[in-house]
C-alpha cells in the first residue's frame, strides 16, 4: 500500500479557476516580495504538497519546536526549518494578517501569502543545531548566515507555477501516489541522489528492489555546492543506467526540485519525510547521507531514525559497498570476508576526479555506457 | 492537566498503574532509553502515528485520476 502522506493529509495549496483569476487580479495591489529561486521551488513543493503536513512558512512557534525538538508544534516530526526569511525595510509597512504578493526573480508572482508572524532569529544557533556546526566552510552554515534578519511565517496559495527545465522528470505526489497504484506496487522504496550513479548506488538500489515492488529513483535537482555533478547530467547517467541495467517497470525516475542543505542526519529525516509524501513505504540511507566533508559521523544519519518511531516510512539502512575482486562482484561488508587487498572502493570523489580528468573510471567502479554518458559533457559539474 | 515547561519543550503528566512503571523500569535497563517517560514517549507516538494514518482517504476525484493517469502515459511512466 502506498504509504499515507506525513501528517494524515495530503496538502494542497493551489488555486485554481475562478479563486486563481481573483487572486491574480488582485496581486498588482499587494506589497510584493521577491524570493531566491531556492525559495521559489520550495512554495511550490509547499502548494504540491511535498512539504505535507506544511501549508506555508514556519511560523516561530513551529520553528523554535523545529530547531529543538526535531518535530512540528503538533508533534509531528519534521528535522529542516522552511522558512521565508526578509530584511525589516521589507516589512515596514506590513502587519499580521496582511497579505503579500511572493514573486520571483523574473517579478511574476507565483504566491500569495498571509502573514500571521514576523520574527527575529538566531542565525548562529541554527546552524548550529540544524548543522551540528557554526564553521563557516559548512555550505549550510554559510547559506544560512547570508540570510536575511527576519523570518515570516504564514500559508502560501500558488498562483503561477514556476517555469521548470525538467518537466518531463517532474512528478508532483498526488502523481507518483495513483503512478504506484496503477503500477501495483504495495513496497515502494524512495532512493536520494545528488550524484551520478556508480556501481555502489546500484548495488543497494537492486538489494532494497529485491524484497520491494518498485524503486523510486528521485534526485534533487536545485541548488547544490561547486564540484556536484550538474542536474542535467545525473537524469542522463540515470536514463543510461535505468536503460542497460534495470528490468523494465521496476523503476520510477523523478526529480525532486530543492535545495541539498548539507544537513546530514537531520537531512536524512527530512528527505524520507518527503519521500513518504510520495507514497514511498521504505527509504534507503547509506553512508553519509546529505554529508559534506567530516562533519557528520558516517553512519550518524542511520542512527538519527532510532529517534522517530512515529516517521511512517521504513528505513533501510546499507552499508558502504565496494567492488571485491575476490568475489569478483559488488559486495559489503555484511557479506564480504576478504582482506582490504581485495576491495575496491566506490568513492565518488575518485570517480569526479577522473571524469574531471577526462578519465573513464574503470568498470568496476562504473558503468561503461554510464562513464560514456558522463563524458560526453565538457564540464559534468557545478561551478561558482 | 498538570503541565511543565522546560527547555527541552512542554511535559504533561499521565498516569499509569505502578505495576506497569515497574514492569517498564525493567524492562529498559541497558536499552538506550533513559527514562520510563521516554520509553512511554516512544511507544506512544509509533501507536498514535499508525491510528492517525489508518484514517486516511486519498483526496483525488475519479477524474483526476483519469486526467494524471493520461499524463503519466504521456509522459512515459504508464504504458
Amino acid at each position: 500500500m502506498v504509504a499515507p502522506p506525513h501528517g494524515g493529509k495530503l496538502i494542497n495549496r493551489i488555486s485554481k479557476g475562478k479563486r486563481r483569476i481573483r487572486l491574480l487580479s488582485e496581486v498588482e495591489e499587494l506589497p510584493k516580495i521577491l524570493v531566491p529561486k531556492d525559495i521559489a521551488v520550495d512554495i511550490e513543493n509547499i502548494a504540491h504538497g511535498v512539504f505535507s503536513p506544511l501549508e506555508g512558512f514556519m511560523n516561530q512557534e513551529d520553528y523554535l519546536n523545529v530547531l529543538n525538538e526535531m518535530r512540528l508544534s503538533n508533534d509531528i516530526p519534521w528535522t529542516i526549518p522552511i522558512v521565508l526569511d526578509v530584511d525589516e525595510e521589507a516589512i515596514k509597512d506590513l502587519r499580521e494578517g496582511d497579505e503579500i504578493a511572493i514573486t520571483n526573480e523574473d517579478g511574476k508572482p507565483i504566491a500569495i501569502m498571509k502573514i500571521e508572524e514576523a520574527y527575529k532569529w538566531n542565525k548562529r544557533e541554527h546552524a548550529f543545531k540544524v548543522f551540528k556546526t557554526t564553521d563557516i566552510d559548512h555550505p549550510g552554515v554559510a547559506k544560512t548566515m547570508q540570510m536575511k534578519n527576519i523570518l515570516l511565517g504564514g500559508k502560501i496559495e500558488l498562483i503561477n507555477e514556476l517555469e521548470n527545465p525538467f518537466h518531463h522528470y517532474t512528478l508532483r505526489p498526488v502523481e507518483t501516489r495513483i503512478l504506484f497504484k496503477e503500477k501495483k506496487w504495495n513496497r515502494i522504496v524512495g532512493f536520494q541522489t545528488r550524484n551520478a550513479p556508480h556501481l555502489g548506488h546500484e548495488y543497494v538500489q537492486k538489494a532494497a528492489l529485491t524484497f520491494t515492488d518498485g524503486l523510486f529513483i528521485n534526485p534533487l535537482v536545485g541548488w547544490k555546492k561547486p564540484g556536484d555533478y550538474k542536474d542535467q547530467v545525473i537524469l542522463e547517467a540515470y536514463d543510461t543506467l535505468i536503460k542497460h541495467y534495470y528490468p523494465k517497470n521496476a523503476v520510477v525516475l523523478a526529480v525532486l526540485r530543492t535545495s541539498m542543505r548539507y544537513a546530514g542526519p537531520r537531512e536524512a529525516i527530512f528527505h524520507a519525510i518527503l519521500r513518504k509524501n510520495f507514497g514511498c513505504t521504505h527509504f534507503i540511507v547509506g553512508r553519509d547521507h546529505a554529508g559534506v566533508k567530516n562533519y557528520y559521523k558516517p553512519y550518524e544519519a542511520q542512527e538519527i531514525f532510532r529517534e522517530f518511531p512515529d516517521l511512517g516510512i521504513i528505513p533501510l539502512f546499507v552499508k558502504e559497498a565496494f567492488y571485491c575482486t575476490k568475489c569478483e562482484g559488488m559486495v559489503s561488508e555484511k557479506i564480504c570476508p576478504h582482506p582490504d587487498k581485495y576491495k575496491i572502493r566506490m568513492s565518488g570523489t575518485k570517480i569526479r576526479k577522473m571524469i574531471m580528468k577526462k578519465i573513464k573510471p574503470p568498470p568496476t567502479m562504473m558503468r561503461p555506457e554510464v562513464a560514456e554518458a558522463i563524458l560526453k559533457w565538457e564540464n559534468p559539474f557545478v561551478t561558482i | 492537566m498538570n503541565e511543565e515547561s522546560g527547555s527541552k519543550g512542554k511535559y504533561t503528566t499521565v498516569s499509569i498503574p505502578t505495576t506497569l512503571y515497574n514492569r517498564i523500569k525493567q524492562l529498559i535497563q541497558d536499552t538506550g532509553f533513559t527514562s520510563v517517560s521516554s520509553y512511554v514517549t516512544y511507544v506512544l507516538r509509533e501507536i498514535v502515528a499508525a491510528h492517525e494514518e489508518a484514517k486516511y482517504s486519498e483526496p483525488y476525484t475519479e477524474e483526476d485520476k483519469k486526467r494524471i493517469i493520461e499524463k503519466l502515459r504521456k509522459l512515459g511512466y504508464l504504458e
